[in-house]
């Protein structure tokens, strides 16, 4: 019976990582490829292996188009990552605020908008969005690729406000009696205490951020404002024959920052996906 | 003097820590980005559906309904409503089901599974890159991967991307191979399912399907809505891949929603024709959430009702 047990327990665990690693192949084959050269690649051997373990391709991947490398090209991407992050952290906890803790006139008009924008599909917006900022002459520019983030993000303006109904409302009210105002509470109290839903925000967004690629696609033109998305898929845009070792290459960097995060951060991201959902 | 200072003063502070005040300063971010970047450009492109306009004309021309019924001349539109119709069937329930079932089998007490979860997470991590849909083009192109897979496995390649019947398969299955998300918030819902309903159930002699069917799913249901409808909403706007995986060909067998709305915008300039477009995918998806939600009120389960 126990032998039984034993044997059954192994099968499982060979199944479950066997599968698991058919799901990372995609992956695994990319990150080999970058360190085969491009016959190898085109002849689409199943080897994770490369023959000859190269890194031409890193070199000849970062030299990028045209004089600009990928060095400007991750720089860019850091940069709009970096500033949209932080602009989602600040605004979506200001707002989450004033939607769970203070009651004021419009509160619940402004939160059913809120959630309307969440259900809203991007594209029925980006058309005329881009007209507007075309109009101000923020086109092209970094501008239109931030700006939106400072204005509350309504997926982490609800995650952030699910998290707030956990903190003790006593704490509030203690505050207040010591004469600390609404704004004292959000900074001292608030603030502090949602930390692990900042930090969740953080990944999250920092993950969307790095990865989009219709906004720089519609608001970059200059190659070098370009940001790593838009960069790679030069690669298979060039007139002449794409060089696949080098994408490849430049695609295993762009995915290293994505990759790091998740093995620090892991707990805090399945935590965030679990308690308030998340889409893609 | 000093006086009526202090008074000026605690009434401006007094008007600052009412909390009519306080709660639109808090709000204001959303509030602004509310009206402009949402409220405006819907009515912007409301309007603009109605007219004829294009980036660098001075006016928009008001035409009436003339893009709406163009719209239903337009055969390349029909194929991209057809075709994306094709996507989100096919993609939506397997991703769910076959997330469902991943975190299903990964509810065993072991401490493996945080590190299978993860793996199996990994698919969504990357997936929405540039850098993996590239990949994937080259997974399934003619001397690909997957080609060099069936042809060891005796069968013949397959031109994935030279077909109009196959192209759109590798797209669904890569949203399929994204299932992490929903996989994750499943688990978190499995948790919460209490183990006595399963030890009764044992009791009274169910096995392993019946206690999946009778106890896993109904008290899920409210997941299972909830990923259905954010998931169905996600797939209509499909982007991405289908612009670098296939731009849409072959013969437009590819040509998502999104990426068409994209193309008569940026590529053609015809700003009023891709509004009409952008508002009848905004009815059409609206539609489709609302039959999902009132078909939910048969089949999920709410523990307030019995």
């Amino acid at each position: 019976m126990r032998e039984k047990r034993l044997l059954r327990k192994i099968f499982y665990h060979l199944l479950v990582m066997l599968f698991g690693f058919i799901m990372i192949y995609p992956v695994l084959w990319m990150i080999s490829g970058s360190f085969k050269d491009n016959s190898e690649i085109l002849r689409g051997t199943l080897s994770l292996i490369p023959k000859a373990f190269k890194t031409t391709n890193y070199h000849t991947g970062w030299k990028g188009f045209g004089g600009t490398t990928f060095f400007t090209f991750f720089k860019n991407s850091l940069l709009v990552t970096t500033i949209a992050t932080f602009g989602t952290v600040l605004s979506s906890s200001l707002v989450s605020y004033s939607f769970s803790r203070i009651r004021f006139k419009g509160r619940n008009l402004w939160f059913t908008f809120m959630l309307a924008t969440m259900m809203l599909p991007g594209q029925v917006i980006m058309i005329p969005q881009y007209l507007i900022y075309y109009r101000l002459g923020l086109v092209p520019g970094y501008v239109p690729l931030v700006l939106p983030y400072f204005c509350g993000q309504a997926f982490f303006i609800y995650q952030m406000m699910q998290f707030m109904q956990g903190i003790p409302r006593e704490l509030d009210e203690a505050a207040k009696i010591d004469g600390c105002s609404k704004y004292g509470i959000y900074s001292r109290i608030i603030l502090p205490l949602l930390k692990p839903a900042i930090v969740t925000t953080i990944i999250i967004q920092f993950y969307w951020k790095w990865d989009d690629y219709m906004g720089p696609l519609l608001y970059l033109s200059r190659p070098q404002s370009y940001t790593a998305s838009i960069a790679i898929k030069l690669f298979a845009d060039s007139a002449s024959v794409t060089d696949y070792g080098a994408m490849f290459a430049m695609s295993t960097l762009s995915l290293v920052p994505v990759f790091l995060i998740f093995l620090f951060f892991n707990k805090y991201l399945v935590e965030g996906i679990g308690t308030s959902g998340l889409k893609g | 003097m000093v006086d009526t200072k202090r008074t000026a003063s605690t009434r401006l502070s007094m008007f600052f820590n009412n909390d009519n005040v306080v709660g639109h300063v808090f709000a204001a971010p959303f509030i602004f980005g509310f009206i402009c970047f949402s409220f405006i450009p819907i009515c912007m492109s409301l309007y603009y559906a109605f007219t004829d306009y294009s980036l660098g004309s001075k006016v928009a021309v008001f035409v009436g309904a003339k893009n709406f019924l163009m719209l239903f001349e337009d055969e390349v539109f029909i194929k991209s409503i057809k075709k994306t119709l094709q996507y989100v069937f096919f993609a939506v329930p397997l991703k769910l089901s076959f997330a469902l079932l991943v975190a299903f089998v990964l509810t065993r007490k072991s401490r493996m599974v945080t590190f299978y979860r993860s793996l199996y997470y990994v698919p969504s991590l990357v997936g929405g890159s540039v850098a993996v849909a590239l990949v994937w083009k080259q997974l399934f192109a003619r001397k690909g991967l997957f080609n060099s897979v069936l042809m060891n496995m005796g069968f013949e390649k397959i031109n994935w991307f030279g077909s109009e019947a196959l192209a759109i398969y590798p797209l669904i299955l890569m949203a399929v191979w994204q299932f992490g998300s929903s996989m994750i918030i499943f688990a978190a819902g499995l948790k919460e399912i209490p183990s006595t309903y399963y030890e009764a159930a044992q009791i009274d002699g169910a096995n392993g399907f019946q206690s999946f069917f009778r106890i896993t799913l109904p008290c899920l249901s409210p997941i299972i809505l909830y990923n259905l409808v954010m998931q169905t909403i996600s797939s209509f706007m499909t982007f991405t891949q289908a612009f670098v995986i296939t731009a849409g060909g072959p013969n437009n067998a590819t040509m998502l929603y999104a990426l068409n709305v994209y193309n008569q915008a940026f590529k053609y300039n015809r700003m009023g024709y891709a509004c009409a477009m952008s508002w009848v995918m905004l009815v059409v998806m609206s539609l489709i959430t609302l039959v999902i939600f009132r078909t939910s009120k048969f089949w999920v389960f709410s523990e307030s009702e019995s």
